[in-house]
Formats: C-alpha cells, sequence, structure tokens
C-alpha cells in the first residue's frame, strides 16, 4: 500500500517518475513535424501583417467555428466585427492567423464602407486542434481581435497521409 | 475554366445590404502534399478574389493554402444602383477566371 512505503522508496519512486516526465518533455518537441506552424509562427506572421509589436485589444471581433470539426479539410468560419461602417469608420481589414497550420495566414478581407457590414463567411484547413485568431483593422488604424477554440478530429491532409 | 457558382438577389432596394454567396471548383494544393510515389504535389491555389460593383472594387480576398478546396466566400454591399457585379479569381500563375451577375436597385 502506497501509505506504507518508507519515506526513502517514495522518494526514489518521485524521482524515477520526474526523471521520465523530463526525458518526455525532451523528446515530444523534435517527434513533431518540422512543416507545422507553431504560435511562433503564427507572431511573426502577425508582425510582418501587422508591424512589429503592434498594439491589438481584445474585443469587437467575433469568431464564430464548429466547437468540433470532424474533418479538418473544410471547416466553416464565420467572422462578424462591431462597426459602424461609415465612411469615417469602418473596418479595412480582417486577418485571420493559425497556430498550427503549417501556414499561419489563413484568409484576409478586405472591407470598406460600401461593404455595409462587417460580416463574412468563408471554409478553411485545420491542421490540428487549435486556436483561430482573428484581427480586424480600422479604418482609424486601431487594432482588434478575436478567437475561437475548434477541435478536430481528423486533420486536413496537408502531409499527404 | 473553373466552374463558378454566385448568389446575388436579382433586386434590392436602394440602401440595402445585400449578401452574395460565391463559390469557385478549384483544388487550392497546397503544396504539403506527396504523391503515391512519394513526389511533392506542387502548390496550385487561387491567391486573390476581387468583386467590383459597377466598376468600383467592393471587396477582395487574399486566400492562402489554409482556405479549403473550392473556396466559398459570404460577404456583404450596399445595393448603390442597378449595374453588374463582377467576380474575379486570380491564381498563382495570375489566371483570371471572371463571372458576373445583374442587380436592379429601385
Amino acid at each position: 500500500m502506497q501509505q506504507s512505503l518508507p519515506q526513502d522508496q517514495a522518494a526514489k519512486l518521485s524521482r524515477r517518475s520526474l526523471l521520465a516526465g523530463s526525458l518526455c518533455l525532451l523528446v515530444l518537441p523534435l517527434s513533431g513535424d518540422p512543416a507545422e506552424a507553431t504560435p511562433e509562427s503564427m507572431a511573426e506572421a502577425m508582425a510582418q501583417a501587422l508591424g512589429r509589436d503592434p498594439s491589438i485589444k481584445a474585443g469587437r471581433v467575433k469568431v464564430e467555428l464548429p466547437e468540433l470539426a470532424e474533418n479538418g479539410n473544410s471547416v466553416p468560419l464565420k467572422i462578424s466585427v462591431e462597426s459602424p461602417m461609415s465612411a469615417a469608420d469602418h473596418v479595412k481589414m480582417i486577418y485571420v492567423f493559425s497556430e498550427q497550420n503549417p501556414v499561419a495566414n489563413v484568409v484576409r478581407f478586405h472591407l470598406g464602407p460600401r461593404s455595409g457590414a462587417a460580416r463574412v463567411r468563408t471554409t478553411i484547413r485545420l491542421a490540428a486542434t487549435q486556436r483561430i485568431t482573428v484581427v480586424a483593422q480600422m479604418s482609424d488604424g486601431s487594432l482588434w481581435s478575436g478567437g475561437a477554440n475548434v477541435v478536430v478530429t481528423q486533420a486536413a491532409c496537408f502531409d499527404g497521409t | 475554366m473553373p466552374a463558378t457558382r454566385i448568389v446575388v438577389p436579382a433586386k434590392a432596394n436602394k440602401g440595402d445590404v445585400i449578401e452574395i454567396k460565391t463559390l469557385i471548383n478549384h483544388v487550392m494544393e497546397t503544396g504539403f502534399r506527396h504523391d503515391n510515389f512519394g513526389k511533392p504535389i506542387p502548390r496550385d491555389i487561387i491567391t486573390r478574389f476581387t468583386c467590383t460593383y459597377a466598376g468600383e472594387e467592393v471587396f477582395r480576398m487574399d486566400l492562402f493554402t489554409g482556405v479549403a478546396a473550392n473556396p466559398f466566400v459570404a460577404f456583404t454591399t450596399i445595393a448603390t444602383e442597378t449595374g453588374d457585379l463582377v467576380f474575379e479569381w486570380t491564381d498563382q500563375h495570375n489566371a483570371v477566371t471572371r463571372a458576373q451577375a445583374h442587380i436592379i436597385v429601385t
């Protein structure tokens, strides 16, 4: 029984599990597909699109994705941004970023006052369970972001499987 | 020419916000896949989609490999005048597929 173990034996067990755990940590990142984008490459793509250290505020952007996507090959994505869409105050760009796809840029939309509303829908590919980040650039240059988490059971066939 | 499908309301009242839906038949090959012999399949995607309304651009979309095959998009525009909506899909080789629709605005 666990409680009746002498102290040093219990300590040995925890040392062993600690060692195994640290080995797993070492091995896991190496076994990943190098082609897959990481949050760092998403940050890089965001920096390229929006400039270094952009001040992005959370809010105004609503992202709708299914909570669970059975097939990552075609996942419906719905984006709406709170904006009057007037000549003086409108959404100029909507950027969609992925943290797990091989390419962090997914899609971009150019809108303007003639859009009437900031609402778009499309279908995207998802390589893995992840969070999709959407950034909206307003006519005054401010950036707003929103996101949605999606669980993918069968990944998009990015890698020929 | 890839097949396209467009949904635009035939009539609208001036000032209405109308929704437009478009789809084009295209593989959107990512370039990350391999064929049965292990040879990489080259990337082949549509990179740009635009919609002009009576000659003026009202919507544009930049596509990357993360857009699903047969790219679908739904977007909005304000019905301003009777005229043609022209849709253009440009692929990575600059080949353009064009389609158009007419709308009567009262």
